[in-house]
């Protein structure tokens, strides 16, 4: 039995990479969340704005770190990410504009906003693909650790060390700083509350005046905002690659429709059920079980449930066990 | 001007287009251009039923496609005996525990009172039949995996001829869909969205890992045809004499050969599915299909099973998609799941839809041949203006070689552009629904 160490090995490659990775979902999602609670669609281009907002920010960067520009051991994509942010607020603005107003005014079905989406999402990719190309990019700087597993080992004298990247520690503070705004907003600012309002109940909304041009437009901001940093944490954490983008669409729905759609708080629960669930299944518990179990009781296999490559199959199975049992998510969302 | 017209007028179009491809390009791109086209069109169709006739929102036809070239590979390919005789049988019991485990949760839940008996049971049904199934199955799975992994390191398949996969892989398709739909349908139509998209994403995760089942992204190469091998027909002195009564050399006449064996079969099964769908279309099952999709709550009121008929439609339109999907990696010759990407199988077959006009069946048709007339060409098209748009800039500039780089993705935009500007000034498609 070795407590102290079993605590550590775990700190260090289940809790410190699931929060991180909940961090990311859960901003993602609350993107996704906000779009289907005000403009009542499920958008499919989601993980196409993260990567175009991580691409403009990345281009910046590039720009900044050409011209010496550094701010010492914080990445320099921090001081990119508002050109970031703006330009992606610029682009789905326009979007809106010229795609998405026309069939809100026609006041058509969700699913053909859901199939317009999926349109805007290939332009974008294409866009993505178009301007910075397919491959991998790094555009990390500064600081790699806020604490390395050799420090670690040498300050505690365990035998597990523990690593945090410095990546980790920005991505949890960040997401922290972004969602406490963002309730903030929601809840003491007047606009915040015409778009709760909004997302309630339109006609009653209309009705007291609200300018719902004005709620959809700071909307589209808001998730440009959400996308851009959640997209720009994640390739700092990882790496930048659009396909990757679009993939991580899946988990983020999941984490969305888990909290329950259209609810931001369920949206950060469900952005952590996902990644928790996805990095205890997908890890292997043999080196823990070896610490918590006698000697002769240790097990031979690797005691992963399953494999990395299957770690979509765990979102979608959580999804589908809550949409069985619970079809408005954890939170209480909308099921229109 | 009347639908007849419009309709014969748009057909002479793509065909027109794919005749000037064959005379300025090749015939043997040409014959590629049409063979794809023929199965892009089967695939439309598939979509199309579900979207068409029911409403119903699948964005996980990559997944349907892909078992589909599965079923390629467990049926034709040669049984590989060392491998079974290694551990063949003791996954297939595993898998068989784990089935057996799963219903009877599914059973319990159905038979016993909700409660903390029924959840106990629940939970320690999965945990022990999740043991025993990772008991049984590794062990195999490793012992199938080390038989000559160069070459082997899989079941095989049952070395039946290859034209039986095509059925089988519509029903492989079909069984994917009932569970899907038995969980899904009847929840909102978002909801089914994601979750076929994330069904497709996990089957061709399961096609590249699974190494003892079709080799993952090993590839399963050189798979049997249905139509002689160029080689053989090269060598075939009755062959190459009528190939050059045609002024042909024997290697164009030989491609040019097998590539028009497949078109025709792909021909025959395009009509055989385009008849079958328009019948339905046409009958009281037709009617009612679209009763339910243009008001959900009056067909029911009027005792229509909803929920069954979706149901019904998902698994059929699938197993359309499946079973094109056998076509395609029998045409490929080889099945490569590392190549299967949603962008590509998925999206792209609802562009063909949308553009050739949900509900109509020969919009679909239409739709898949265009669009794969277009995805096909906008590259070298894409080039060709970069090129000319780069023209005023040296050689060596920068920016002239980044675009240059980047015209081959252009497709994506296009296609995008297409979907967009179809569906806001021409919702209806092509070729509108009657």
């Amino acid at each position: 039995m070795d407590i102290l160490n079993t605590l550590v090995l775990l700190a260090n490659f289940v809790i410190v990479p699931a929060v991180t990775y909940g961090s990311q979902l859960a901003l993602g999602a609350l993107g996704v969340t906000l779009i289907y609670g005000i403009l009542r669609f499920s958008n499919f281009a989601h993980g196409d704005t993260m990567a175009f907002g991580t691409m403009v920010t990345v281009l910046v960067t590039w720009m900044l770190q050409s011209w010496g520009v550094s701010l010492g051991p914080v990445p320099t994509a921090l001081l990119a990410l508002p050109f970031g942010i703006a330009v992606t607020a610029g682009l789905v603005l326009w979007t809106d504009r010229v795609v998405y107003r026309f069939y809100r005014k026609q006041k058509a079905k969700p699913v053909i906003l859901v199939i317009v989406s999926m349109g805007v999402m290939f332009v974008m990719n294409g866009l993505v693909r178009f301007i910075i190309g397919p491959d991998d990019q790094n555009f990390a700087d500064g600081a790699r650790f806020l604490i390395g597993a050799r420090e670690f080992k040498e300050m505690t004298g365990l035998k597990e060390g523990l690593a945090i990247k410095a990546s980790q520690g920005l991505t949890v503070l960040t997401a922290v700083i972004v969602v406490a705004l963002l309730f903030w907003f929601l809840n003491h600012t007047r606009t915040g509350k015409s778009m709760r309002a909004y997302s309630d109940n339109e006609d009653l909304a209309l009705l007291s005046g609200i300018n719902p041009e004005r709620v959809v437009a700071v909307t589209w901001i808001i998730v440009a905002a959400l996308a851009t940093v959640a997209g720009v944490l994640y390739g700092l954490d990882k790496s930048f690659k659009p396909f990757t983008y679009f993939q991580l669409l899946l988990p983020i729905f999941a984490a969305a429709i888990v909290g329950g759609l259209g609810s931001p708080l369920g949206a950060i629960a469900g952005g952590f059920v996902i990644a928790f669930s996805e990095v205890t299944i997908t890890y292997a518990w043999k080196k823990a079980a070896a610490y918590l179990l006698p000697a002769d009781m240790a097990p031979d296999g690797l005691l992963q449930l399953l494999a990395v490559d299957y770690k979509f199959a765990v979102s979608f199975v959580i999804l589908v066990v809550v949409l069985l049992f619970k079809p408005t998510g954890l939170f209480k969302g909308k099921s229109v | 001007m009347n639908d007849t017209v419009k309709t014969i007028g748009l057909f002479g179009l793509v065909a027109l287009a794919i005749l000037f491809t064959g005379l300025s390009q090749s015939w043997n791109a040409a014959l590629g251009i049409l063979n794809m086209g023929l199965i892009s069109a089967i695939m439309a169709m598939g979509v199309n039923l579900q979207w068409g006739f029911a409403g119903l929102f699948n964005v996980g036809i990559m997944g349907f496609v892909g078992l589909g070239g599965l079923a390629t590979v467990l049926v034709s390919m040669p049984p590989v005996p060392a491998a079974w005789a290694a551990g063949g049988y003791d996954v297939w019991e595993a898998l068989f525990v784990g089935a057996l485990s799963l219903a009877a949760v599914i059973l319990i839940r159905k038979r016993m009172k909700p409660g903390n008996l029924r959840a106990l049971v629940t939970w320690v049904l999965l945990i022990a039949g999740f043991s025993i199934y990772r008991e049984l199955f590794d062990p195999a799975r490793d012992a199938i995996e080390k038989v000559n992994p160069a070459l082997e390191g899989y079941l095989g398949g049952l070395g039946l001829p290859i034209l039986l996969a095509w059925p089988v892989g519509g029903l492989l398709a079909a069984g994917a869909a009932w569970v899907i739909g038995k969980t899904a349908l009847g929840l909102r139509s978002d909801y089914l969205a994601i979750a076929t998209l994330g069904i497709a994403e996990i089957i061709i995760a399961i096609m590249k890992n699974e190494d003892w089942l079709a080799r993952g992204v090993k590839n399963v190469n050189g798979l049997p045809r249905p139509l002689p091998y160029e080689i053989d027909l090269q060598a075939d002195p009755s062959f190459v004499e009528k190939a050059a009564s045609f002024g042909l050399d024997p290697v164009t006449a030989s491609t040019l050969y097998v590539k028009l064996g497949y078109s025709i079969m792909f021909t025959v099964v395009l009509v055989i599915i385009l008849f079958l769908m328009q019948r339905s279309l046409h009958s009281p099952w037709g009617r009612m299909m679209r009763a339910i999709r243009d008001n959900e709550d009056a067909a029911r009121a009027m005792g229509k099973d909803v929920t069954r008929r979706h149901l019904q439609i998902f698994i059929l339109g699938s197993a359309i998609c499946g079973l094109a999907g056998a076509m395609m990696t029998t045409l490929d010759g080889q099945l490569t799941p590392g190549t299967y990407q949603p962008l590509r199988y998925t999206f792209l077959i609802w562009v063909m839809v949308i553009v050739g006009g949900s509900g109509n069946n020969l919009g679909s048709v239409l739709g898949g041949f265009l669009i794969w007339f277009l995805w096909v060409q906008v590259e070298p098209f894409g080039r060709w203006l970069m090129e000319l748009i780069t023209m005023g800039m040296e050689p060596g500039n920068a920016l002239r070689e980044h675009l240059l780089a980047s015209a081959a993705h252009m497709r994506l935009l296009t296609m995008g552009l297409v979907m967009l500007l179809m569906l806001r000034f021409s919702p209806r498609g092509l070729l509108p629904e009657k």
